[in-house]
């Protein structure tokens, strides 16, 4: 084969520009649309719901005349189920990835309960609200209560938290991990001073991410049967009927964002369409800002662990 | 193999074997550790050395499938390091090790000296001060970080930290310091930094040391072992190995004919 001139030499880099071009407007073009349905979502809310955006429309119940509904007892709820739902879900998970990180032995068992939690995270919503129907409404008896469903919540997620665990703790090097092991610690010493902090982060991403998508669900919520007309506030600690205790609020009956708004959308009047594309934006600015504040630790944190 | 005018024996390979599952990667290895001098294991890549320098604080109990045969004595105790009876963490309480590539925790300064203290229990704040000064000074390092110990480790140099994990080890007085190949991710004067360090050491501290590099062998080491293919093909006194060889592939490693 001959050398290439000068100008078969420029032919060829051209034609692999062009490809380039192609590809960087192809790029470009389906980035946009990923983009653009989301800014349309957001911008028909808003502009849909503009005329709900008052300080009512936070404090009120729910109401038979839509101009007068609000999303009170949603939001508050959401926030109840939330924080339920990260109590038993963050532990449990994180212990879990723990456990199977630094402890548990590489057989064949482990590698069945591993391929299982992958298998956990893709069953459907309504089936964790089906089990957590027998299990916790009728067979502990926590009844439709904010306890209730940040349990099923918490189930749901554990394996999005188990799995970010698992995959923080990998990123941290071995060589920290036989550092500390050198000078004579114990696996928990190891675990406790080494392997929780440096994963945290990564640990912290998927706990936002896991309720970040908790806070959306809707079927098993509605399939623990939770209320979709509610004009009152779970009891504030030591305020309820005596003996009142602290957390008297997790048997509460409750409602949540996206019953609320699937319930507005079900209604015939259209003035309660409203009502939903001003309570859809709320829940997604409450998704959004979650994970700005999981980027934002994330951030801060990271700064610190080099390795 | 035989020594005569020998100092005190600190440790003792009898008949080694070591397994990484199926794979003998150490094969019947004997050897004596003199105390307070320091040992060099010299090797071409995958001889074999640093998985012997890796059991004798059990590192490999970390992984599993890992076998060990055979004892390390340590004296004065006469203690199997090896035994399936005798904790790995006891052994890595007595047993220091210095690890290729610096690996400072992502803590500050004082944290990543004080934490071998503090796996021992021990929190009071005045005997991890001194305890952390005095490792600091021993590992030649105390004058560069003595204004910074709450600094995070990560902002200091290479050589330097690696001096932070000499002195890491050092905290917690170990009667055995391994070092493995302590100085392949460092520049020459960091490097001659850990060497004077090595020679300083070995005043208070038994050395076992695996380098690629055999001026470093020849110039901190008292004895040297040329290990090959996992076994120990000759040990004995540095300047003897270095300009006697008594095994031809000794030789021929050193001559730089081979490796």
């Amino acid at each position: 084969m001959q050398p290439l001139t000068n100008e078969q030499i420029r032919a060829v880099i051209a034609r692999g520009k062009l490809k380039d071009t192609i590809f960087k407007g192809l790029g470009l073009f389906c980035l946009s649309i990923a983009l653009l349905v989301i800014v349309a979502l957001i911008a028909d809310m808003v502009i849909k719901g503009s005329d709900r955006f008052t300080l009512d429309f936070f404090l009120n119940f729910a109401s038979r005349r839509a101009t007068q509904a609000g999303i009170l007892s949603a939001w508050v709820g959401s926030l109840l189920v939330m924080l339920v739902t990260a109590l038993a879900a963050v532990p449990l998970g994180v212990a879990a990835g723990l456990y199977l990180e630094e402890y548990a032995k590489r057989n064949w068992l482990t590698h069945v309960i591993e391929v299982n939690i992958s298998n956990l995270a893709a069953v459907p919503s309504i089936v964790y609200g089906l089990l957590a129907l027998g299990i916790f409404v009728y067979k502990f008896g926590f009844g439709q209560s904010i306890l209730s469903a940040g349990l099923t919540l918490a189930l749901l997620i554990l394996p999005i938290i188990i799995v970010a665990t698992r995959e923080a703790i990998r990123a941290i090097p071995a060589m920290i991990r036989e550092g500390s092991m050198a000078v004579g610690a114990t696996r928990w010493q190891t675990c406790r001073y080494h392997i929780i902090p440096y994963a945290m982060p990564g640990i912290l991403t998927g706990v936002i991410i896991g309720l970040a998508r908790a806070i959306g669900e809707t079927a098993p919520i509605i399939t623990i049967g939770a209320l979709t007309f509610i004009a009152f506030l779970p009891p504030v600690p030591f305020t309820g009927e005596p003996p009142a205790g602290l957390f008297d609020w997790v048997m509460s009956p409750f409602t949540v964002m996206p019953i609320q708004i699937f319930n507005w959308t079900s209604r015939p009047d259209p003035a309660f369409e409203v009502n939903a594309a001003a309570a859809g934006f709320v829940l997604m600015v409450m998704v959004l800002s979650m994970n700005a504040v999981a980027i934002y630790l994330r951030y801060k944190m990271r700064k610190n662990i080099k390795w | 193999m035989q020594i005569h005018d020998n100092p005190a024996l600190k440790a003792e390979a009898r008949n080694l074997n070591f397994y990484y599952g199926e794979a003998k990667a150490l094969k019947g290895i004997n050897m004596p550790i003199y105390d307070k001098k320091v040992t060099a294991l010299i090797g071409p890549s995958g001889c074999g050395k640093s998985t012997y320098l890796r059991s004798f604080n059990r590192m490999h109990d970390l992984y599993p499938g890992n076998r060990y045969e055979g004892e390390i004595r340590f004296f004065p105790d006469n203690t199997n390091l090896l035994s399936p009876e005798v904790d790995p963490i006891e052994v890595r309480m007595r047993v220091g090790m210095v690890f290729q590539k610096p690996n400072p925790f992502p803590k500050s300064i004082f944290e990543n000296v004080a934490y071998g203290l503090r796996v021992r229990g021990e929190n009071n704040k005045r005997v991890l001060d001194d305890k952390v000064e005095s490792a600091l000074r021993g590992a030649a390092i105390w004058e560069e970080v003595k204004d910074r110990l709450n600094e995070l480790a990560s902002n200091l140099s290479g050589g330097q930290q690696q001096r932070l994990c000499i002195a890491r080890a050092l905290a917690t007085d170990p009667e055995l310091l391994l070092f493995d190949e302590p100085t392949s991710a460092l520049d020459p004067i960091a490097t001659a930094a850990i060497e004077e360090l090595v020679h300083e050491l070995k005043k208070r501290v038994t050395i076992l040391i695996v380098t690629h590099n055999m001026q470093q062998a020849a110039r901190v080491s008292d004895y040297t072992a040329y290990m090959f293919l996992g076994e120990m093909i000759e040990f004995g006194k540095t300047d003897e190995i270095f300009i006697k060889p008594k095994d031809k592939r000794t030789e021929d490693y050193i001559t730089g004919r081979m490796g």
